[in-house]
């Protein structure tokens, strides 16, 4: 081995040693450290994974959705709209949707039942999404009952459960044949939820937009481009909020980690001292100290990224999730698809490793530069 | 040889209480021979080392290294001399850790670490093979009657040990120059006979020995070549 990489070995050799001499310090320091980039973590991981499902959810979202508004309320459309609609230039398709949410008291969640014309489905047969198998515990071919507008009991046999592209999307879906929405719902023949249009130019949208409120005063068409932006301005507003509630943690973290690492305690002096009259230059005891740094921060920042991964990937975020998922209660639990942003993590990175790397350089390179009999007395 | 010309060393320089603790000292130490700085307490005997083994700067006066640097800087002659005062710090520091071998009053080994890591310190820096400096401490340690202790914790080691210890690292890069302050303070008239037993067997290897001492074993001793007194900073005699 070249004399050059011989010495950054051996000084990462006695910069492991010296930790290992301290590792109740040490253990400690690391505890908190990987608690604080576990917490950040697991923030910055929950809010990319809602942006990443936002974002398949929208791939398979209509460019405009028509709703109809009485008295400032949701009302279901009229059929009779969809020919007109239809009608205006640069519109391709208007298919009314019908759709609506179901309570279900037993594990407490709220489903949303969808119509379909998927002639797959069977007769009296329902398609379920994961998270709804998973709260129901119920599988293929399994018979659940459905309480209807009059409190009569319907039973649905499960055709399929929904494979999980991605479960915040697919998660609380029950597909089912229109006729049984609307005898599950008591919904009028003739009206429709919503009407979902799509248009052969996007950038004609809001032409069409204009067209339509103009023909129906009293619809409110949605552009996919504002679906976007408020999921973006709720999922950014609930991680802002997390952060605020962190940052007196983290806050206190680095106060904790300032006075753990800029504090040379005498027996440190002295041992650069002796280093020092022993050979070393000011730059080796720079060096093991920013070795015995990176070690501590980089061990905190691996261990504390695995942790977030495992907490938001594997347990649902489960310490968080009330304050980040929102109206949790009402959705059955889902698992988020894993989604990482590279950016993030190196930002998060630099953000925790480098401060505390250099925090505890400042106070070695004052004991290293000064004259070893000095750094041996003090 | 090392020579030293009207030498001042003033703590706390230009501030309100400065502290003079060599004050003018001139004298020259011969190569390949044991020398003695003692005096009581307080004398500047600890202070003059230090100045000699490069682990301070003099605030005036000159300090001459003749022929013995030549390993640490090896673009100069074996015989030239070498005035180091105002050397900048990595030259400073290369002597001290090719020229001279410290053993200090306290010890100074590094808690918490073998005995084995402490003997082979020095090297760490240098970027020396791992495993050649691991035989050339383990055979120093043998030597010195360290075997068994090699891979124990320092803290676990009696006084007469933990010197050995200090000597075997003093040794790891073979250095001209032994420098020992106050080596038998801490240690019994058995383990000092020792101790001058083995600083013997070093002189016969050609090193120079600086030892300072108010132990009459060591300033009374046969060995000694030169014993330098020293009171408030001064030299009153050598003998």
């Amino acid at each position: 081995m070249r004399p050059p990489l011989q010495r950054y070995r051996n000084i990462l050799d006695f910069a492991l040693s010296s930790l290992l001499r301290r590792k109740g310090r040490n253990l400690a320091l690391i505890s908190v450290y990987t608690l604080v980039v576990f917490v950040i973590a697991s923030l910055v991981f929950f809010v990319q994974a809602l942006k990443h499902e936002a974002h398949e959810l929208l791939v398979q979202a209509p460019d405009m959705v028509v709703q109809r508004m009485v008295a400032g309320r949701h009302d279901p459309v009229p059929l009779a709209q969809v020919e007109a609609i239809r009608s205006i230039r640069g519109v391709d398709e208007v298919q009314p949707r019908l759709w609506g949410y179901y309570y279900d008291p037993v594990f407490g969640g709220n489903l949303t039942v969808l119509a379909t014309e998927d002639a797959a489905l069977a007769p009296d047969a329902i398609w379920i999404g994961e998270g709804v198998a998973r709260s129901m515990r119920v599988k293929e071919g399994d018979l659940i009952p459905l309480r209807g507008y009059d409190g009569q009991s319907t039973l649905f046999s499960i055709q399929k459960v929904l494979p999980e592209t991605s479960e915040l999307v697919s998660s609380d879906l029950v597909l089912m044949a229109p006729k049984d929405v609307r005898a599950l719902f008591h919904f009028p023949e003739g009206l429709a939820t919503d009407l979902a249009i799509q248009a052969g130019n996007p950038r004609e949208l809001p032409t069409i937009a204009a067209k339509i409120v103009e023909l129906y005063p009293d619809s409110r068409p949605i552009l996919k481009s504002e679906i976007l932006r408020t999921y973006e301005a709720v999922f950014d507003w609930r991680g802002g909020l997390m952060v605020v509630v962190l940052g007196s943690a983290v806050l206190s973290f680095i106060i904790f980690a300032w006075d753990k690492a800029t504090g040379l305690s005498a027996e440190e002096r002295k041992e650069i001292g002796v280093l020092k009259s022993l050979g070393w230059e000011s730059a080796d005891v720079l060096l093991l100290k920013f070795w015995e740094g990176t070690v501590i921060s980089v061990t905190a920042f691996l261990t504390g990224v695995l942790l977030a991964y495992a907490h938001v990937f594997f347990f649902s975020a489960s310490l968080f999730e009330h304050a980040l998922k929102g109206w949790s209660v009402l959705f059955p639990h889902f698992r988020l698809s894993p989604a990482l942003d590279g950016y993030q993590l190196t930002v998060l990175f630099f953000l925790t490793v480098l401060p505390y790397t250099a925090a505890t350089l400042v106070p070695s390179w004052r004991a290293a530069t000064v004259d070893p009999d000095a750094a041996m007395r003090s | 040889m090392i020579e030293l010309s009207q030498v001042v060393k003033t703590f706390e320089a230009g501030l309100a209480t400065p502290f003079t603790a060599v004050d003018g000292v001139t004298l020259s130490i011969p190569a390949a021979r044991l020398t003695v700085l003692k005096g009581p307490s307080g004398s500047g005997k600890t202070t003059l080392l230090t100045l000699i083994g490069c682990m301070a700067r003099p605030t005036s006066g000159r300090i001459h290294l003749h022929g013995l640097a030549a390993d640490a800087l090896p673009h100069l002659a074996p015989a030239e001399a070498l005035e180091i005062t105002s050397l900048p710090e990595r030259f400073l520091t290369a002597i001290r850790r090719r020229t001279f071998g410290f053993i200090f009053q306290q010890f100074n080994l590094v808690r918490g670490i073998s005995v084995l890591e402490n003997v082979m310190l020095p090297t760490y820096p240098t970027g020396e093979d791992h495993r050649a400096v691991e035989a050339r401490a383990v055979a120093r340690l043998e030597s010195l009657g360290l075997a068994r202790h090699l891979r124990s914790s320092v803290d676990r080691l009696s006084g007469g040990e933990a010197q050995r210890v200090a000597i075997a690292r003093a040794l790891i890069n073979d250095p001209a120059v032994i420098i020992a302050d106050e080596p038998t303070a801490h240690l019994d008239s058995r383990l000092s006979e020792d101790f001058m037993g083995l600083m013997s067997q070093f002189k016969d290897a050609g090193k120079t020995l600086l030892i300072t001492s108010h132990d009459p074993i060591v300033y009374d001793s046969a060995l000694a070549d030169l014993v330098v007194e020293m009171r408030d900073g001064r030299v009153v005699s050598e003998t």
